[in-house]
């Protein structure tokens, strides 16, 4: 049988919808029922299937985090994370916030780490820049003292202070 | 929208592209303070419209053109989704998608798909430095005007938290008719999964391989920079165009004859089919732009098979055409064009 929408490929999606009391028979080509929206195929199989299936999946031992994740709620948007691990998808950027522990774990799952390294976009990322670089000058100057560079270590340390000031002004 | 079938990496053959047809850069962009897409009111949907229509207004750079989704046809749609533009689920009419084009379709924004944002670079052949290089100053510029949804901790805030981080997708499209020949791409595609790199369809994820064609692309945006993303995509194609080329000696080298024969017989078929299928003209179409590599045809320009490629699908097909088309009628009038072009 060929797909009913583009009546141009071998249907391998059957839908049975009954809305109703009314049954529908519907035939798609994978690439159809994808793009009609009839079956989503992204979060139905493949990837998505794959992450609800890591949301989903209990913690060891903590009983408790399991009862309480269940009434766990996005203040900014009211998303609750038994929707989210239902359909992959955050209502928001605060759920990152509110979800907190749970995300963070989902994170180092799925790509091996919790911490952007990359973009910091100007206008707004200006604090968390610096806040990098202090980072950076902090573990330089670890290395430092532990080679007995000491004149470099102080350099490096009124570097840090000096930025810190800065952001300290900026509140 | 004027119904132009052609765009660049249909038209242009960039670096590599007998392996490489083409390269893709995708970032992902959240509007700070609304709701992603699909959890945000109809009023915050139309506030990132409009958001994006003044940031398109003051640009003179980019020059983007706007358009919505919901006014065009629903082959008009489709042939987006053909010509990679959209993604399948952006052309849906009900929620104030939009999508915006630079005039050679280099260029497209795609409004309220998953996330607010979508800033994608398609370029012909191997051109990952290129393509980023254009997303990252269409990005720089959005960021300029529009606040957007940031942390210091997880980088760029997506709806899905696959896309968190850089929120860059990096694929290249790769024509490996000679590891297929010689029964190595499986092997191959479960050695490229292991490097994190995820192997897909010409139509993005669940679609099948058609015409020899892969996509690859990154799976992680998190933890890595966008540097260390390009990088290692670009080194992995990079061996697998090495990996082709070296199947494609092979294949001439001892398997000439029927090399050869398999090539003639693809380009007979295209040249005298009276009607055709899509997958067909898909698979013969492989194998006529391998010859066309391997130097055995030589009056065909390799790019008519990109163009073929996009040209021959149903929504594109029954656009040139311009009229809607029965199944049986779009197979004799693909045939057609087919033998129009190669001729």
């Amino acid at each position: 049988m060929l797909c009913q929408e583009c009546q141009e490929k071998e249907a391998s999606v059957h839908v049975t919808k009954i809305i109703n009391n009314k049954k529908q028979e519907l035939y798609f080509c994978k690439e159809c029922a994808q793009a009609t929206g009839e079956l989503k195929f992204g979060s139905d199989f493949s990837f998505n299937n794959l992450l609800t299936g890591l949301l989903n999946s209990k913690p060891h031992s903590h009983h408790q985090i399991n009862l309480s994740s269940k009434q766990l709620r996005c203040s900014n948007c009211d998303l609750s994370y038994q929707e989210f691990s239902h359909n992959g998808r955050l209502g928001c950027s605060q759920c990152y916030d509110y979800f907190g522990d749970k995300i963070n774990k989902i994170l180092r799952r799925i790509h091996s780490s919790n911490r952007h390294t990359g973009k910091i976009p100007k206008r707004i990322g200006e604090n968390v820049r610096v806040k990098r670089k202090i980072n950076n000058l902090k573990e330089e100057m670890g290395q430092a003292v532990a080679k007995e560079e000491f004149e470099r270590a102080a350099v490096l340390r009124d570097e840090i202070k000096e930025l810190e000031d800065r952001l300290d002004n900026r509140g | 929208m004027e119904e132009k079938i052609m765009n660049q990496w249909m038209k242009e053959l960039g670096p590599n592209s007998d392996v490489v047809v083409s390269s893709r850069v995708r970032l992902a962009r959240n509007v700070s303070d609304l709701s992603f897409t699909h959890h945000a009111s109809n009023e915050e949907l139309k506030q990132v419209g409009s958001k994006v229509e003044q940031l398109l207004e003051e640009d003179d750079h980019f020059q983007l053109e706007l358009i919505g989704i919901d006014s065009l046809s629903e082959f008009e749609r489709k042939m987006l989704v053909e010509k990679h533009l959209i993604s399948p689920e952006h052309t849906q009419t009900n929620k104030h998608k939009a999508v915006a084009l630079s005039e050679d379709e280099t260029i497209s924004l795609m409004v309220n798909e998953e996330d607010h944002l979508r800033v994608q670079v398609l370029l012909p052949g191997l051109q990952i430095e290129e393509a980023w290089s254009v997303a990252d100053r269409l990005d720089n510029h959005i960021e300029d005007q529009i606040d957007i949804a940031f942390a210091e901790e997880y980088g760029y805030l997506t709806a899905c938290p696959t896309n968190v981080g850089t929120g860059l997708r990096v694929s290249i499209m790769v024509h490996l008719p000679a590891l297929n020949m010689v029964n190595r791409v499986e092997k191959l595609m479960s050695a490229i999964s292991q490097l994190g790199l995820a192997v897909r369809g010409l139509y993005g994820e669940g679609t099948e391989t058609v015409g020899n064609l892969y996509q690859i692309s990154n799976q992680v945006t998190l933890g890595h920079s966008e540097e260390e993303i390009r990088e290692n995509l670009l080194e992995v194609t990079q061996q697998i165009i090495e990996q082709e080329k070296n199947a494609r000696k092979l294949l001439l080298q001892e398997q000439e004859v029927s090399v050869k024969n398999k090539v003639y017989r693809a380009h007979g078929i295209l040249t005298h089919a009276y009607s055709i299928s899509i997958e067909e003209a898909m698979e013969l179409i492989s194998n006529v732009r391998l010859g066309i590599d391997l130097g055995i045809i030589k009056r065909i320009e390799p790019t008519i098979l990109n163009q073929l490629m996009v040209m021959i699908r149903p929504a594109t097909l029954q656009l040139t055409k311009g009229q809607k088309l029965s199944i049986e009628e779009r197979e004799i009038y693909r045939a057609e064009l087919i033998k129009e072009l190669l001729d």
